[in-house]
């Protein structure tokens, strides 16, 4: 099968992009498919329309290949995909209208408020914000609604912090969430297809649990797949991130990022292309399951060129 | 046409991670990657105007000269320019560095001095020589960012010790060493950067630097003194460098050729009293045997020339005119309640804005309007110091491209001001009011910086001579 990974592009996860596709390349050399990687950028659709084809592995996190923005395109070019379509990513990628799915179909998700930066600018919104103690309480985060990893996401433990970390979020997107902080353990469900892998629980090492960059860092994250869970509290996780995965209308693959609280967990968001690096929690999870790169990338490709099979 | 050898090796390279992982020394886990670091990997982008540089302009050294002479190498010397070297560098190569030396008042005798890969290179042998794990280094806040990663890998213990426009705080390092005294610790060395500090752009005053000085006698410290700059200045009286005020006994000395001829030829050196350099002489043995021959010989060609003073002092002026326009342009498009350095010499000025900001997110929102430049905290150990300051190079970019990155720049940050504002209804003091700053806790150097129209910086034609010849950012009393 001729596969064109499709990696790169100009969003600020870039860097990881291309460690995702430069390993789904492998593997599917590997495999014994031809691999063509085409970093997406102006030329993308010629490329495309030169290679021809059979199928496109977008290994893109971020605006631009993570929203549905690729995935469009590559629907009018009549080119299968692997991942979520269109309407899938565009509702993950937006934290905001991820949430108002979620909570329509009852899923739990910690409560929060959103607010645009016009409604700051020009509508007097800051005053709107005194209200935020007494609705959602204090510590809270607050990220942009349009983000990967950690960047823009911060704590604030008062309404002290609470501007300052506005600027910060409004540097990524228009429009940001302040979410209620949910104490509890941190775990991600990666589902393939229908499936849910093993669920895997990130401790951080010693670190500021309010350092979310930490998370991301080897060395100041532990991680534990499988988590050590009870047979109710593997249930409910699983559960939640099923219910998450299907209110968002993914397919293919894709990760959901829980907090285990004491009440029960509580879905922070879906990410609908998830990191496929050597020290992503995805391929990390399908190992646990016995499932090899190799044979995550061939069940991925799968799920893209025939659907139904899923 | 053969067909090419396969990329990449075809093992497998699931689990990668975890078959490594056990076995990697423990100073690979202070070594950072961080979603900062992929940011920065963006900025590498052609559209972007990148003021994140530490490049010099090598655009204006001659072809022709660099074409003769690595002609007339290959035809005279070409056996022994291929061929291994001592490990100390060539005596001819030494003799240039004691020419460049003597051209800032120093007398060094050659048989202290090492050739070394890029001054990078000199930082790394001397942390080899002298840091075991724990050991304490002191070093400025904010630092050279390169010399960063090199103490954390010798799992040094860094302690950082404030800046003000004269450099470091000398009566903070002595309340350093001090405690340091009272906890039975002895701080292996004290790095420095005096001249046109990277990356504050901030000159040590001589006070300071016999003060400096007079601190290392006294209580037998070394002090390594980084000086790639010192040449380079087109403002203002050379000072004395440390290695000529304390002659060599306790400054060990470190520069190279990267920004007074060219950094593809990664030639530096470090001067070191006889003892320590034998152990320097060892680590370099073990690290790459010599410096590379073919450019000890094209440092030996060009020097022979003897213009190489000329070409130097061309790059400072054109360096100086690069300085004026950053200036000028931060005037005109940074808020006022921004402050930054009016450097002498040198690559970089450091631009301080209000607390609100941090410049780790600003540059993500800067990426966006195609500008790049270094976030404050890649200058601190600390990560979250340095969060509101940024360094702006000037030297490796053209006068129009410095105008429309400081106006892209500045844009982004009226935005973030305007933002704020709003957020705070004007109640200004309620974003600086917590005594007690959460996780996010600002770096207290530049919060004293921070907003104060009446740094002396602004709105004065001609820089206000300190006593080390550099315009004051920050606030001269020392911050808690």
């Amino acid at each position: 099968v001729k596969v064109a990974v499709l990696k790169g592009g100009r969003s600020l996860e870039r860097g990881v992009s291309l460690r995702s596709g430069a390993r789904v390349e492998d593997a599917l050399e590997r495999l014994g498919h031809e691999a063509v990687a085409i970093d997406a950028g102006g030329d993308l659709v010629k490329r495309l329309a030169a290679e021809r084809p059979d199928v496109a592995f977008v290994a893109m996190h971020g605006l631009g290949g993570e929203d549905g923005t690729i995935q469009e395109l590559l629907e009018i070019l009549g080119i299968p995909f692997t991942g979520p379509g269109v309407a899938a990513c565009g509702r993950c990628m937006d934290k905001v209208l991820a949430k108002h799915e979620l909570r329509d179909a009852g899923v739990p998700t910690p409560d929060w408020f959103a607010f645009n930066e016009t409604a700051f600018r020009e509508l007097g919104a800051a005053d709107a914000l005194e209200n935020l103690e007494e609705r959602l309480g204090f510590p809270l985060v607050i990220k942009p609604s349009r983000g990967g990893s950690a960047l823009g996401v911060k704590f604030a433990a008062s309404w002290f912090e609470v501007p300052e970390a506005l600027v910060s979020a409004f540097s990524y997107d228009s429009r940001v969430l302040l979410e209620r902080f949910v104490e509890g353990r941190e775990l991600a469900v990666s589902v393939l297809g229908t499936e849910p892998l093993p669920v895997v629980e990130a401790i951080p090492t010693g670190g500021d649990r309010y350092d979310f960059e930490a998370r991301y860092e080897i060395g100041r994250t532990e991680f534990v797949c499988p988590a050590s869970l009870g047979e109710a509290d593997a249930a409910a996780v699983t559960a939640a991130a099923l219910g998450a995965y299907d209110a968002l209308g993914c397919s293919g693959f894709s990760r959901v990022d829980l907090i285990l609280a004491k009440g029960g967990p509580q879905v922070l968001e879906v990410n609908a292309i998830p990191g496929l690096t050597d020290t992503s929690l995805l391929p990390q999870s399908a190992e646990a399951a016995g499932v090899s790169f190799e044979d995550l990338v061939e069940r991925i490709l799968e799920l893209a060129l025939k659907p139904a099979a899923a | 046409m053969e067909e090419t050898p396969h990329r990449r090796r075809a093992h497998t390279r699931t689990r990668d991670l975890e078959r490594y992982a056990g076995l990697f020394a423990e100073r690979t886990g202070v070594m950072r990657s961080s979603a900062m670091r992929d940011l920065m990997a963006i900025t590498a982008r052609p559209e972007v105007i990148s003021l994140a540089g530490g490049l010099p302009d090598t655009s204006t050294f001659p072809a022709g000269t660099f074409a003769a002479q690595m002609t007339r190498i290959a035809q005279e010397s070409a056996a022994e320019a291929l061929q291994y070297g001592p490990t100390e560098g060539f005596a001819e190569t030494v003799d240039c560095i004691v020419e460049v030396m003597g051209a800032e008042g120093m007398l060094p005798d050659p048989d202290d001095v090492i050739v070394t890969t890029g001054g990078q290179q000199a930082i790394d042998l001397i942390c080899k020589t002298l840091i075991d794990p724990g050991d304490v280094v002191i070093c400025e806040a904010p630092t050279y960012p390169g010399a960063v990663p090199v103490f954390c890998s010798y799992q040094a213990e860094t302690i950082q010790v404030d800046c003000d426009g004269d450099g470091m705080q000398i009566e903070q390092l002595e309340e350093v060493l001090a405690r340091l005294d009272r906890e039975g610790s002895r701080p292996k060395f004290v790095y420095s950067v005096p001249n046109f500090q990277n990356p504050a752009g901030v000159t040590l005053s001589l006070q300071r630097r016999q003060r400096l000085v007079e601190l290392a006698r006294e209580r037998e410290l070394l002090v390594v003194e980084d000086n790639p700059y010192g040449l380079l200045r087109f403002g203002g009286e050379a000072l004395p460098p440390l290695y000529q005020l304390d002659g060599g006994d306790f400054v060990i000395y470190v520069s190279t050729f990267s920004k007074i001829l060219s950094p593809g030829i990664r030639l530096g050196w470090a001067v070191a009293p006889p003892p320590v350099m034998e152990k320097i002489v060892l680590g370099k043995q073990a690290s790459d045997l010599c410096t590379s021959t073919l450019t000890q010989y094209f440092v030996r060609e060009y020097f022979a020339e003897g213009r190489w003073r000329e070409y130097v002092d061309s790059l400072a002026e054109i360096y100086r005119g690069r300085r004026d326009t950053m200036v000028e342009s931060l005037r005109e498009h940074f808020p006022p309640q921004a402050t930054w350095t009016e450097p002498q010499g040198g690559l970089f000025i450091w631009a301080t804005l209000p607390e609100y900001i941090d410049t780790g997110d600003l540059l993500a929102k800067a990426l966006r309007e195609d500008v790049a430049f270094v976030p404050g905290q890649a200058a601190y150990v600390d990560q979250n110091r340095g969060r509101s300051s940024m360094r702006l190079n000037f030297s490796g970019v053209k006068d129009e491209e410095i105008r429309e990155g400081v106006r892209r720049i500045g844009k982004t940050i009226a935005e973030q001001v305007e933002l704020y504002g709003a957020l705070t209804g004007g109640r200004e003091e309620v974003g600086e009011s917590p005594s007690e700053p959460g996780p996010a806790a600002k770096d207290p150097g530049s919060a004293a910086a921070a907003p104060s129209k009446e740094t002396p910086d602004r709105g004065e034609d001609e820089p206000t001579e300190g006593p080390g010849g550099d315009v004051l950012p920050f606030r001269k009393e020392s911050s808690a």
